[in-house]
């Protein structure tokens, strides 16, 4: 019966903004591919035309990442059925997350550190991975356990 | 061409991991010897009171996809069971408490029995079918 709200501000929040889910998801697809291709090839160019994608996903919103202008342009109007969605801040903190490593490796190419290229980019690459193939939710596993390291 | 056995590497540890990951999220895993811990938590540590069967404590944070879901899901559960209360908390604004019942990700819910001892908990979208079992093996 008793459904009791002691939390306004992590999950009802009335000005939470809602996105379709299955963008970041599509988003994530298209990002292991590039860092994929990076990793091997150990593309300097590759790294920064992504990690420009991060920031506009981190800064402006994964719905207005390139990546999301592709899925509205060219996925959505082909799928159909119920419109599954989001809260836009757990994508937008995972984009973040991805800005981190995607300039980790970028100063990695640039200071000729292949090794800082390849361990920041192979995380970057893991992210994006298990998110497109497991719906892998990178906030929720790690933004307690950085609030519980970094408040004491 | 470079060589692909760091990406063969990187794939595999993350599939396996993946694997991993989506075998154990949202399963109900019960607490041995509920009756080994000193004492329940009680409803200032919640901030309501506990349900005359049991409760279910819910741990979100902001940046937590599947935890509106699981908030949607054991309000629907406990809709008809009125000795059942459901409470939803931010962990961030709570991390003692989280530190203490050593939640490590959200969501995280923890089954209650009418003495705010675990007898239960799942990390990530709990499976419905599990909470409901876990609710019913519930002694009073």
């Amino acid at each position: 019966m008793a459904t009791i709200n002691r939390n306004l501000e992590a999950t009802e929040n009335k000005s939470a903004r809602l996105i379709d889910a299955r963008g970041p998801r599509f988003g994530a697809v298209i990002t292991t591919a590039v860092l994929a291709v990076a990793l091997v090839t150990h593309s300097a160019v590759l790294i920064g035309l992504q990690l420009l994608v991060f920031a506009t996903g981190a800064f402006l919103g994964p719905q207005k990442s390139p990546y999301a202008l592709i899925y509205k342009k060219f996925v959505k109007p082909r799928l159909s059925g119920d419109v599954p969605t989001e809260d836009v801040r757990p994508p937008q903190f995972a984009q973040k997350i991805g800005f981190l490593f995607a300039v980790t490796a970028l100063s990695g190419a640039i200071l000729s550190a292949p090794v800082l290229f390849a361990v920041a980019t192979s995380f970057a690459l893991a992210a994006a991975f298990l998110n497109a193939a497991f719906n892998f939710c990178l906030g929720c596993e790690l933004y307690l356990l950085i609030a519980r390291a970094t408040n004491r | 061409m470079r060589t692909l056995a760091p990406l063969a590497f990187v794939l595999a540890i993350s599939a396996a991991y993946g694997f991993w990951y989506r075998r154990t999220r949202g399963r109900v895993v019960a607490k041995k010897a509920p009756e080994s811990q000193p004492l329940g938590l009680t409803p200032a540590q919640i901030g309501v009171e506990l349900g005359t069967r049991g409760t279910l404590v819910q741990f979100s944070s902001a940046f937590c996809s599947p935890c509106r879901a699981t908030r949607a899901l054991l309000t629907d559960i406990t809709a008809d069971q009125p000795d059942i209360v459901h409470v939803d908390i931010d962990a961030e604004s709570h991390l003692e408490l989280v530190r203490k019942l050593d939640i490590r990700s959200t969501p995280t819910t923890l089954i209650l029995d009418r003495n705010g001892l675990e007898i239960g908990r799942a990390v990530g979208a709990p499976k419905r079918d599990q909470v409901i079992s876990a609710l019913a093996a519930i002694k009073l």
